[in-house]
């Protein structure tokens, strides 16, 4: 399974006045398992990217092959697409519409067509991925559940349609620290259990740090800088040219490092960046 | 596609139509709807064409503008063009099957296309050269001496003003939902009437509850900054007719007959 | 201007907000058509706030920041206990107006507290309701508009704007009204991060001239700059202080479901003293 992006461009209101190119020559490949982190500011076209990589939107030149498979051609099954590339928008949870939990989950597999008894286990299945108890929240409303729950039922919605691609627009924008918490690690668990590939967007760099192994940013329209985190995160003069930033913890042994002589840390996380301290502290004494 | 319509949009500018008191310029859109009604030949419809354009010369708007607001009725401008065509007997051109275009059918067509654009064009005007607050106060002023007789003439101002600002909130807001849904599978384009109809509830409903967020939220953030109805509220900015209300009145008025004495051309 | 600031550094001390005994019960009509508690939301609560401080209110989702944030300028009345502002009571009808033009309030969703299509009508629709004066109105608002540096917008359409400008605007609205102390609800969480920067640097500023300032986050970085902060769990004040004495006791902010700030938490797992609070302490450790 991969996805495989060559020269997209994009135009927004094209010959109007308020023509904007929204994405300019992007290439991008993204292969089996990986979690991919894309950052970039408000209007740098990530939005626009992901809505290409499930047909949601066509380019106006170049291809978007999904394992091996153009969906650009216009001779694409897009209901085909749609079910190999599952699409999480920014606030799932404002899309849920039926009475029941177990009801609206089961809305994106019965589009394609899955019924009877493989539809009851498909939707189980979702339920509990997202680390929710299936008997004891199938029959409750959606409306009623608290703000991290019903987003995680609105990514079970999206997960049920057995994706082998996970697209998730800032899953944990707006929630409390705890319910971030679980978002992230309800990832990593959808990323373990199925070998989904996951591509994660958001503007938190310290979980783009903590969970990625590549990270993509996007400026005005275009990939501006590709590589592991450390490789990305080290850039951080020009991440804040593009009204981007480092992780908290980046900024934190940047000054000790340059302070203190003898020591240096390219830690991203705050893990790592307590072993590197442990280790200077030994080596000194 | 739905972000392209125009209707209710502000064009800021500083033209003499765009200074004109907002309550003029109502009167003025009222009075140029009632006389595309008075107007029964070509030459009405000459006339009235040079007025409007020459009211959009100085308004400054650019044509292009305007004329975008009319691709957004063109389904409903090319539909009263067929029905006016076929409907009327009379001496006949075309034939075929039960299907018969007649000259006054043709004639009359035209008339009604000629009158809606002219219509579409002169409304728009209003809403591109007046602030939407202006409009509202304007409207509410002129409904004033009804609440007499119960017309809430604050609040359907009020109403108004919110209704345009979040017209755009809630394009986007649709917007988001028809793609959240079509990710899951969802098809709003096959089978027949029914089914379409049904595969709408999974944005309608959405968008019912993300309304009814937003009119919640909406009041709780309009009390919190003192809204308590139409008593004892003042405008930043006070509307006010002066000079060029009065000229722009004239002409009105003499546009008017103008209109009145085309329908006498032979 | 010059001796406002004055008055208002000599009252600082002063009380302005108190909540005494407060408890907010939310109900629901029951099958039998009577109304019963489904859930209390703030469980006797009591706290002063003293004029010009800047306090940060944190705790997870439901533990009752926002419903409490809604008790301060009476958009809603306790069950029990009582809410003085400046010497008036929130449950006074007669002051409610006069507490809600001195306790502005800029909610999480900048979308949806914009009245008007134009900015700078929007921005005046506070002091129309106050039926301040036109003229008067104008000097406001062209006034709020510069304080929160959107002076240049004032004649756009609000859709127009991105979501931090969005924000700034209502904080305008809120600051037409001259108040006292404005209450921000949650204000960055829907931002991006340049938009949260220009928030909380605004936030700052603001408190600087003077106002009370009232911060609920979820953002630990942003709830550290305060002068002082309220935990509330499950209805209740689960603890009150300083930023640094409570960032200091992880058991405290973990039992409260929130989240150590990078320093503190890189300080402890990398087995440093608790002495050390700031980045300059840890650099002089390892010198």
């Amino acid at each position: 399974m991969s996805i495989e992006i060559n020269n997209l461009r994009y135009v927004y209101n094209p010959g109007m006045p308020g023509e904007t190119v929204a994405l300019n020559d992007v290439s991008l490949t993204i292969g089996d398992g990986e979690m991919v982190g894309i950052i970039g500011h408000t209007g740098s076209g990530k939005s626009t990217l992901l809505q290409h990589m499930n047909g949601l939107l066509k380019p106006a030149s170049g291809d978007v092959f999904v394992d091996g498979q153009c969906i650009t051609d216009g001779k694409a099954n897009l209901v085909d697409i749609r079910r190999k590339v599952g699409l999480v928008f920014q606030y799932p949870e404002y899309q849920l519409f039926e009475e029941t939990v177990a009801k609206d989950v089961a809305f994106g597999p019965r589009n394609l067509g899955i019924e009877g008894e493989e539809l009851d286990k498909t939707i189980q299945e979702a339920i509990e991925i997202v680390g929710l108890n299936y008997n004891e929240i199938q029959n409750s409303s959606p409306f009623e559940l608290s703000g991290g729950m019903k987003r995680r039922v609105a990514i079970a919605g999206v997960i049920a349609m057995r994706p082998s691609v996970l697209i998730l627009d800032e899953p944990t924008a707006g929630l409390d620290p705890t319910a971030h918490r679980e978002i992230l690690s309800m990832i990593r668990r959808i990323n373990d259990n199925r070998e989904i590939i996951i591509i994660f967007v958001s503007h938190n760099m310290d979980d783009i740090a903590n969970m990625c192994s590549r990270v993509v940013v996007m400026d005005k329209g275009k990939v501006s800088l590709e590589g592991t985190p450390q490789e990305v995160f080290a850039q951080g003069r020009l991440l804040e040219s593009m009204g981007l930033d480092v992780p908290p913890v980046v900024h934190i042994m940047n000054k000790i490092s340059d302070e203190v002589s003898g020591f240096y840390s390219s830690a991203l996380t705050i893990d790592e960046a307590a072993k590197d301290i442990r280790e200077y502290i030994k080596r000194k004494k | 596609m739905i972000r392209d319509i125009t209707l209710g949009q502000y064009f800021p500018g500083k033209s003499p139509i765009h200074r004109l008191d907002a309550r003029t310029k109502i009167i003025a859109t009222f009075m140029f709807i009632v006389e595309m009604f008075i107007v029964n030949n070509f030459w009405g419809f000459v006339i009235a064409g040079i007025g409007l354009f020459t009211v959009i010369g100085i308004s400054r708007v650019p044509l292009k503008f305007i004329f975008r607001g009319l691709t957004a009725v063109f389904l409903i401008i090319a539909f009263t063009f067929i029905i006016n065509l076929f409907m009327f007997d009379g001496r006949i051109l075309w034939h075929w099957w039960i299907f018969k275009i007649t000259y006054e059918g043709l004639i009359r067509a035209c008339f009604m296309v000629i009158r809606l654009v002219l219509l579409i064009l002169g409304s728009s005007i209003l809403t591109l050269c007046t602030k939407p607050i202006a409009l509202t106060d304007g409207l509410e002023k002129l409904l004033r001496p009804f609440s007499r007789f119960g017309v809430p003439s604050h609040e359907i101002a009020l109403m108004m003003t919110i209704a345009l600002r979040f017209i755009p909130t809630l394009m986007e807001e649709t917007d988001k939902i028809i793609k959240a849904q079509q990710a899951r599978g969802a098809d709003f384009e096959s089978g027949n009437i029914l089914r379409r109809a049904k595969s709408l509830i999974p944005i309608l409903v959405p968008l019912f509850i993300s309304s009814f967020r937003i009119a919640q939220e909406l009041a709780l953030a309009m009390e919190a900054r003192c809204y308590h109805g139409g008593d004892g509220r003042t405008r930043m900015n006070e509307i006010h007719f002066n000079k060029e209300d009065v000229v722009a009145a004239v002409w009105m008025v003499a546009f008017l007959g103008i209109i009145i004495g085309s329908r006498f051309i032979r | 201007m010059r001796y406002n600031k004055l008055v208002m550094n000599k009252e600082k001390n002063k009380t302005y907000i108190s909540v005494h005994n407060l408890i907010v019960d939310f109900t629901q009509i029951n099958e039998e058509g009577i109304e019963e508690i489904k859930t209390r939301a703030i469980d006797d609560v009591s706290f002063d706030i003293e004029k010009g401080s800047f306090i940060s209110i944190i705790g997870m989702n439901g533990s009752g920041k926002s419903t409490l944030a809604k008790c301060l300028n009476g958009l809603i009345e306790p069950n029990s206990g009582e809410v003085i502002v400046d010497g008036m009571n929130t449950s006074d009808e007669e002051h409610l107006w006069d507490i809600r033009s001195r306790v502005g309030m800029v909610f999480q969703n900048p979308d949806n507290q914009i009245v008007s299509s134009l900015v700078e009508d929007d921005v005046a629709f506070g002091p129309e309701n106050l039926g301040v004066d036109p003229a008067e109105i104008r000097q406001r608002v062209d006034h709020a508009l510069k304080q929160v540096d959107m002076y240049d917008c004032k004649d756009k359409g609000a859709h127009m704007l991105s979501g931090g400008q969005k924000q700034r605007i209502a904080i305008a609205g809120a600051l037409a009204m001259r108040p006292d102390c404005i209450i921000f609800d949650e204000p960055t969480a829907m931002l991006d991060p340049k938009g949260k920067l220009q928030v909380m640097d605004i936030i700052k500023e603001l408190n600087r001239e003077g106002i009370t300032t009232i911060l609920i986050t979820h953002y630990m970085n942003e709830a550290e700059q305060a002068d002082r902060i309220i935990i509330l769990k499950k209805g209740k004040v689960y603890s009150d202080g300083k930023p640094k004495d409570l960032f200091s006791n992880r058991r405290l902010i973990e039992g409260a479901g929130l989240e150590m700030p990078p320093l503190i938490d890189l300080r402890d797992k990398a087995g440093l003293p608790e002495s050390a609070t700031t980045l300059e302490d840890i650099i002089c450790l390892l010198k």
